[in-house]
């Protein structure tokens, strides 16, 4: 029983912040100052990076990531690449095998294919492989992963029965930001615009927190990013962290959105090491973003868009 | 060729069989598969029976246990693996990466199939299922185009088996979790996608009004058939400001006029989706593939055959296996 109180303590005390990739289409200079400003202003732990949404994007970020990643590293910073969630075509399995070939960093595997080629190597489950219950997060850590991310639609309940049984290995929940709710061969950026996904113009660029979606009844209801479907409510764990960090979750991520990062992980520090309130946060978070209303139903294990308070 | 159809109870089993269908899919009654619908699946009696059926006319049975096992409750999982190998099916078709690994490990004999909802959709990710899991064949996510599926064939050892026809998701399957956003149920989890327990119809002003949980999916006037309110289905309104089906019309999915390319790519089998459909639903298309399949087979052209009556919205398109949809 002592060794469990140790346990639960010694990892209450290490709550890690981590800062998902960008999963929007900003442009890859405004992507490094941002990445450079988190290098040196933001309390984050863990910086993941990379493109996560569409192969056509790649091309862009790639030039700049030893750049950043080393200004990252420099500021103390655990770096890791996050891999594409969607493989399908010759370009981007040939650009899979090279990043796991290659990266001296560690990688996020986001699809299957990841997961297969890193076997037996150490890596992190990104949140868009499946993980719903206990045998496949130990079958994961088995295969290689340190860190297993969970998907956005389970519950409180359901995380807290997967933390029964992870042995205290790390596990990090997405606590900030729109949730990535589906993924698809078609671009619904480029579809709403009347364009094919090989002609697209890059139209994605023109929304930085994704294109707000409304229903007949002019209610935002979701956010298109390309080819994923995003949350048009922006998830928000701030009054649920320390209790999952007492649990056993370790890491908690934050989703980049276009609002002051450094703030919004400030006050989710602020949170995890006791110096503010819970309401003291929430004001905080509240005037930092303003396009759209905070959610926490899949925690609550209600419709994901609901804000249970 | 072999033609996979669909059977939510045991009377469509039998029109599936009637109408030639060369291996029948189904579910238990629970939460294990993905179609988990009042008054649809089979008990495992009624497995057993469907089974010798199917057995004697020298046909299969494959069945479906497809939704991720819930977290802390795997036993109703493990109790559908246990029971379709010891009825003695011809393949369990799985997504989960635990449930997997607990069949191979229990049933190493059983046959093992990949789900549409573990969405392998390259050699990478199906070859990691075959190695770890002894996986023999991978039914492919909707994502992907026939070319793509040829070129795929050449680099996997397993058996392909495409979506043929049905109902068609426009996402990725099995990664979707838009259906929970809006209702709290979803595929992964619940076995339901925009469950009709979340669906509301509303008369406003001449205009029928369909509504999925808080959110207004379409609204059709009075004397157009209102569709069925799945969510990417809907009409919804982006960056123009005008009213549009977003993410996808209401389509069904038919590859009819694409056999002999998939034939040519080297598919082993074209599954019909529809468990939830009646049994004269699955009569008339399970008969439509079967002819169909053995002309394309012996080299001559497709009949053509109007499913116009019974596709979703009467409009069927080949989807992602055409590189312009995308």
């Amino acid at each position: 029983m002592s060794s469990q109180v140790m346990n639960s303590q010694a990892t209450s005390s290490k709550a890690k912040l981590t800062l998902g990739p960008v999963l929007y289409n900003w442009p890859a200079e405004q992507r490094r100052d941002f990445y450079f400003q988190i290098a040196e202003e933001a309390p984050v732990d863990v910086v993941y990076i990379g493109e996560v949404t569409c192969s056509k994007r790649a091309p862009f970020l790639t030039p700049f990531i030893p750049e950043i990643c080393e200004r990252l590293e420099r500021a103390g910073k655990e770096v890791v690449i996050s891999t594409l969630s969607l493989v399908m075509s010759k370009r981007e399995r040939k650009e899979l095998h090279e990043i796991v070939q290659d990266s001296p960093w560690t990688l996020e595997a986001n699809d299957l294919s990841a997961i297969g080629l890193l076997e037996g190597r150490e890596h992190i489950v990104g949140p868009f492989v499946n993980v719903y219950n206990e045998d496949t997060l130990d079958y994961f850590y088995r295969n290689g992963a340190q860190r297993i991310v969970l998907p956005c639609e389970l519950s409180g309940k359901a995380i807290e029965r997967l933390l029964l049984s992870n042995n205290s290995k790390e596990i990090e929940i997405q606590a900030f930001g729109r949730v990535p709710l589906a993924l698809s061969a078609r671009c619904y950026h480029a579809r709403s615009h009347g364009l094919s996904k090989d002609g697209c113009l890059y139209v994605c660029e023109q929304d930085p927190d994704g294109m707000n979606v409304e229903t007949l009844d002019g209610e935002p209801f979701l956010a298109v990013n390309g080819t994923q479907t995003m949350s048009y409510t922006v998830n928000n764990l701030l009054d649920e962290v320390n209790y999952l960090n007492k649990l056993g979750v370790t890491h908690f991520r934050l989703w980049p959105q276009q609002v002051d990062m450094v703030r919004v992980a400030e006050t989710y520090r602020a949170r995890l090491d006791g110096k503010v309130t819970n309401e003291e946060g929430q004001d905080v978070l509240s005037n930092l973003v303003d396009f759209a209303p905070f959610a926490n139903g899949f925690y609550h294990d209600v419709e994901g868009n609901k804000l249970v308070e | 060729m072999e033609l996979v159809c669909p059977a939510g109870t045991p009377a469509s089993l039998r029109a599936a069989l009637d109408a030639g269908a060369d291996v029948v899919y189904v579910g238990f009654r629970d939460e294990t598969n993905a179609r988990n619908f009042p008054g649809l699946n089979f008990s495992p009696e009624e497995l057993e029976e469907s089974l010798e059926k199917a057995h004697d006319m020298g046909r299969q049975v494959y069945v479906a246990i497809n939704t991720y096992p819930q977290a802390g409750n795997l036993e109703p999982w493990y109790r559908a693996v246990d029971t379709a190998a010891r009825i003695g099916v011809d393949a369990v078709i799985l997504a989960d990466i635990g449930l997997l690994d607990y069949a191979k490990r229990q049933h190493p004999e059983l046959r093992r199939h990949l789900s549409v909802q573990a969405s392998a959709s390259n050699p990478e990710a199906i070859n990691f299922y075959h190695s770890a899991f002894d996986v023999q064949r991978v039914v492919l996510p909707r994502v992907l185009t026939v070319h793509e599926i040829a070129e795929l064939i050449k680099e996997i050892d397993v058996e392909t088996e495409v979506f043929a026809f049905g109902g068609m998701c426009v996402m990725a399957e099995g990664r979707c979790s838009l259906s929970s956003y809006a209702t709290g149920k979803s595929p992964n989890m619940n076995g339901v996608c925009s469950p009709a327990s979340h669906v509301e119809y509303e008369q406003r002003r001449g205009k029928l009004v369909s509504r999925l949980g808080e959110f207004t999916i379409n609204s059709f006037p009075n004397e157009e058939a209102a569709g069925y309110p799945t969510l990417c289905k809907g009409r919804f309104v982006g960056h123009t400001g005008e009213p549009s089906y977003l993410f996808e019309e209401p389509t069904s999915l038919n590859v009819m006029m694409l056999l002999p390319e998939l034939i040519q790519a080297g598919v082993k089998a074209l599954k019909i989706e529809g468990r939830q459909r009646g049994k004269a639903y699955v009569y008339q298309v399970v008969s439509g593939y079967r002819k169909a399949i053995d002309a394309a087979m012996k080299g001559e052209p497709v009949p053509l055959m109007d499913m116009g009556n019974i596709t979703e919205g009467t409009r069927s398109t080949a989807g992602a296996y055409e590189k312009n949809w995308r």
